[in-house]
């Protein structure tokens, strides 16, 4: 019954459950936004996470240390945002292709390296919800923001960080003159290789905890293919937020919102087919744009490779 | 710059030196492939000369604890009870893509394999394509029970609800909160009939207890269909179960909120130790040794196949890890008894 | 002479690359316990070796070329189509609904009313994200990725419910599929092999498309808009309008694409949840497709045939070698990458021909022959 949505139980589990779901996306959308303020495009961010995701598990699993595995993601994300920067940078090759490339080879290798090293799904004890002694005890606000695992605590704290770095310190000043009007800046001496190199390698970085806030965090199993789109998601989000870490968030959440309201929907047999349910955080997130106009440009040097003295 | 080009040259040339004997020689196959077809005549002895040739197209994984490991245990079970020498198997996984999965059916069928496995419902249309150009082939696809009246093509099924339905009446008899959760992948075929069967066998146990099912409109959707588990637990269920291979994270979900699990298609209860009480385990072994000995006997096709509890085909497997009240494992006993004696009939919806 | 040799090198460069990329994938095999000759016969056995064979790698290029002809023109019109995948779904699904509807109908006629729904269904998938993008500024990689998404929903929804072939409708396991379309309603075969009349269409297609492209005003504009938005609006361009013409056409090519895999390969559709199964993600690898053809209509077309021939010729080396089907996708990523990488090589060359040009025009009598001699070196 549609009342049955109305009531304390569901309110609080859709808050909950939208902030846990929102982490990955935050993660990889905040790593995405830093890449496309410099003028990158990376649609290789599902590729990154899931390599990330299966060695944060899988370093996880054989040494039993969470942040060693979570560090490993880390690293891995960074070697893969390094290959991108190198064939995007130095190579100028065609960023969305590129990253389509880099995408197969995350989907196809985390798989390979999952196969040969593991062979089959097994669970790994992950991350635990922190308890905050007083405040996880307040009702409804307790369980909806304080007990969830120490990742999510991070995404949240990723926000402000990133809007600071972006908006207040000469980095950022860098990496949106790279982004904006990237021969001004180079003719200013920012060189816009390195800051670009630096944008890639941090937003693989990202995309590999991204990976490894659903194997070690929120999921703590690895198997094939199992980030299902949520990277082509992230990178649409950074759009939704008009590259600006607030937005990122707003988008991330009203995303998962939804989402976890259609689960309710079902839980609770409101009379709609089981598709069309699912369906709905991605209308929604359309309409909502639809409706709030962006008058937000994106970046004008966005997917154009630079090339000195041209 | 000019390096990179001569790197590139010099590989294109050492690679096509490599690449043109073998390519003049496609005899160079299949491992597999290097003897001539082995046909049924050869069969009514006892030692065969040749091997027992089996190929398997499937459209996800042989290692996802669910549908597609169960055909490859299966396989791995019948290569044991009939010996290396006199069996073995080949298979092409995670053939998603329906298309490639037909060019990989028309491939094996051609390097002359005794029995093509076309392990999802997804292929019979293709099957039914190619069957009638290899007349001398056996083919079997699941799960169905429309050989489409050809002699050459075998149907197959699990009376999947029947689990499931054994799995309900446990889960009934266990919750304490009287809500069962339950994630499937998309409303079709067998997580639909287990999904049906199990909530059959809740009502028909405990009728004031409430089956909530979360069809979350996927196969490969772990994120979402832990998060579905989740709400099932929100929505206070002490009891969950689901099916496909998308459901390896919901089980992780209900271990951590202490619930219990009920697993099908394969034995998960390595993933939660503790929590898994039963899977309804797939055998088709059961029905692939019956299959083999027909081929062997020169009937190719024409026939169907259910795995379920009576041919041993289907097994509720128990966890050992999990301690089951006597009682609700005399009750498991006798419900599995009832249905192979015919004296519970599943009234599906 | 030397132009000639000179487009022959540049048209070689992406087989070079995904040569150097095999190379690569020859290690990760070595590293695996395979033999890579081996591995590499059986996918050329499997692409090339036999008229099945080819057949096969034709039949898988066609939507990729369909695909990839959309694609040049959005992407000349430089607005980024990631949504193939789902113009392909709502294509094919209008096709088959008509395919399977008007049955009264000859069937040629049939026939060409579905391929035209396909072209409309896959025309309003693109067309929405164009007008989404004109008037709402809308990003479209944003909601081509969300249609994506909807299409596949929308196509499930429909095919457990209002198409499901009436036969599984009865049936307990109600297999999401439709009926199966009539023989006569089928894309006639060209050879006792796959291979079907869409290929050909295709084909005939990637000419039109050139000509639209490039001897029309419709195309000039699109183009036009896509170099240079704000020189086209003074130049009194409607700029929206051609963005969602962009879209729209790039999104009818991918709808014929679905309607012909199922008018002239399945025969009826059948889901299995996500789009790659009916798709084999085309939609995106025709992507890759059109930019390995450098955007051009008439280069797609053996660009297509190289991509069409590497996944075709992958399942056969998954088939004989018996190496997890992960390895062929890490490897298709590997040749993405290698061959986009290459695409600064072609740049290069073609600037350093400029410069000599430029040189031999200002010294004419001097200039030449050490050049030719460098670049013959290269």
């Amino acid at each position: 019954m549609i009342s049955d949505l109305f009531t304390v139980t569901v309110f609080v589990g859709i808050l909950a459950s939208g902030i846990r779901l929102s982490t990955p996306y935050l993660f990889a959308a905040i790593g995405e936004a830093f890449g496309q303020k410099s003028g990158v495009l990376n649609l290789g961010v599902e590729g990154q996470m899931l390599l990330g995701a299966f060695a944060a598990f899988y370093v996880a699993l054989t040494t039993g240390n969470l942040w060693l595995g979570l560090l490993t993601a880390m690293l891995v994300g960074a070697l893969m945002g390094l290959a991108m920067a190198y064939v995007t940078v130095n190579l100028q090759a065609e960023q969305g292709i590129s990253g389509i490339g880099f995408y197969l080879f995350g989907l196809g290798m985390s798989d390979l390296l999952f196969q040969k090293l593991m062979g089959t799904v097994e669970t790994v004890k992950g991350f635990p919800k922190i308890h905050i002694p007083g405040l996880s005890d307040i009702p409804y606000i307790g369980e909806i923001f304080f007990s969830q695992n120490i990742l999510v605590y991070f995404a949240y704290l990723l926000v402000p960080i990133a809007w600071f770095v972006l908006n207040k310190t000469t980095l950022g000043l860098k990496i949106r003159a790279v982004g904006e009007n990237p021969d001004a800046a180079d003719s200013l001496g920012v060189s816009v290789a390195r800051v670009r190199y630096f944008t890639i390698i941090l937003g693989g970085t990202l995309s590999g905890i991204a990976g490894a806030s659903l194997s070690i965090a929120l999921l703590n199993v690895f198997q094939q293919n199992m980030t299902s789109g949520l990277g082509f998601i992230a990178v649409a989000l950074v759009y939704f937020g008009a590259w600006r870490p607030i937005g990122i968030l707003g988008g991330a959440l009203l995303f998962s919102f939804i989402n976890s309201l259609q689960l309710w929907m079902q839980v609770l047999s409101i009379p709609v087919p089981s598709d069309i349910a699912v369906m709905m955080p991605y209308v929604v997130t359309i309409l909502v744009l639809v409706a709030t106009v962006s008058k937000v440009r994106a970046p004008s040097a966005l997917s154009k490779p630079f090339e000195r003295g041209d | 710059m000019k390096k990179f080009v001569w790197f590139v040259l010099t590989l294109a040339l050492v690679l096509s030196a490599c690449g043109a004997p073998a390519v003049e020689a496609p005899a160079a196959e299949a491992p597999v492939a290097t003897e001539a077809p082995a046909e049924a005549p050869a069969a009514t002895e006892a030692p065969m000369a040749e091997p027992f040739r089996v190929a398997v197209v499937m459209p996800s994984g042989i290692t996802d604890k669910a549908f597609g490991q169960s055909m490859y245990d299966a396989l791995t079970r019948i290569k044991d009870q009939m010996g290396e020498e006199n069996f073995e198997f080949v298979y092409s996984e995670n053939m998603f893509v329906v298309d490639d999965a037909a060019a990989a059916i028309r491939d094996y069928a051609t390097q002359g394999f005794d029995l093509i496995i076309a392990h999802g419902s997804q292929y019979g249309s293709s099957l039914q394509e190619i069957a009638p150009d290899f007349p001398e082939t056996s083919f079997a696809w699941g799960t169905t029970v429309d050989t489409f009246g050809q002699p050459n093509i075998f149907a197959y099924e699990a009376l999947s609800q029947e689990g499931g339905y054994v799995n309900g009446v446990l889960a009934a008899t266990l919750t304490k909160s009287k809500v069962i959760g339950v994630v499937g992948p998309i409303e079709t075929g067998d997580a639909k009939l287990y999904i049906d069967g199990f909530k059959a066998g809740v009502i028909a146990t405990n009728p004031d207890a409430q089956v909530n099912v979360n069809y979350i409109g996927s196969f490969s959707d772990i994120p979402l269909a832990s998060e579905a588990a989740t709400t099932h637990i929100a929505a206070g269920a002490d009891v969950l179960s689901g099916s496909a291979q998308m459901v390896v994270g919901a089980i992780g979900k209900a271990e951590e909120a202490g619930a219990l699990w009920f697993g099908t298609q394969s034995n998960q209860a390595s993933l939660a130790p503790t929590i898994v009480v039963a899977s309804q385990v797939y055998h088709w072994e059961v029905m692939l040794a019956e299959m083999i000995g027909l081929i062997q006997g020169g009937t190719l096709g024409g026939q169907s196949f259910s795995a379920d509890l009576a041919n041993g085909g289907q097994v509720i497997e128990f966890n050992d890890g999990y301690a089951l009240p006597a009682e609700a494992q005399a009750l498991a006993d006798e419900t599995i008894k009832g249905i192979v004696d015919g004296t519970i009939t599943i009234t599906l919806p | 002479m030397r132009s000639r040799l000179n487009s022959l090198i540049d048209a070689l460069l992406p087989v070079l690359a995904t040569l150097a990329a095999l190379f690569v994938g020859a290690v990760m095999l070595l590293i695996l316990k395979v033999n890579p000759i081996v591995a590499y016969a059986a996918l050329w056995d499997g692409a090339f070796g036999s008229t099945n064979a080819l057949a096969e790698t034709l039949v898988k290029a066609t939507p990729l070329l369909l695909v990839g002809l959309g694609i040049c023109i959005s992407f000349r019109g430089d607005v980024i189509n990631i949504g193939g995948e789902g113009q392909m779904i709502i294509g094919a699904v209008l096709a088959t609904w008509v395919g399977l509807n008007f049955t009264g109908l000859p069937g040629w006629l049939t026939i060409l009313l579905s391929m035209f729904a396909g072209f409309l269904g896959g025309a309003i998938w693109g067309g929405i994200p164009g007008v989404l993008k004109a008037y709402f500024r809308v990003n479209e990689i944003l909601s081509t990725v969300m249609m994506n998404a909807i299409a596949v929903q929308f196509m499930n929804f429909l095919l457990r419910g209002p198409m499901i072939d009436p036969a599984q409708a009865q049936a307990a396991s109600q297999i999401p599929q439709t009926a199966r379309l009539e023989e006569i309603f089928r894309l006639p075969r060209l050879a006792p092999t796959r291979l079907h009349l869409g290929a050909l269409i295709a084909v005939i297609l990637a000419v039109l498309v050139y000509i639209l492209l490039w001897r029309t005003t419709l195309g000039y504009r699109i183009r036009a808009v896509g170099q240079n938005p704000h020189a086209s609006r003074y130049a009194g361009i409607k700029v929206p309008r051609y963005m969602v013409l962009a879209l729209l056409l790039s999104g009818a090519f991918a709808g014929l694409a679905g309607a012909i895999q199922v008018f002239g390969v399945n025969y009826r559709m059948i889901t299995d949840g996500s789009a790659s199964g009916f798709t084999g993600s085309a939609g995106f690898n025709g992507i890759v497709a059109a930019l390995f053809g450098g955007l051009h209509p008439i280069l797609t077309i053996p660009a297509s045939i190289l991509f069409g021939a590497l996944l075709v010729g992958a399942n056969k080396m998954q088939r004989v070698v018996q190496v997890p089907s992960a390895l062929i996708t890490a490897l298709n990523g590997l040749v993405v990458v290698f061959v986009v990488s290459s695409e600064i090589i072609r740049r290069r060359r073609q600037r350093r021909r400029e410069a000599v040009a430029k040189r031999d025009d200002e010294t004419p009598l001097t200039g030449n022959k050490p050049i030719s001699q460098a670049e013959a070196g290269s």
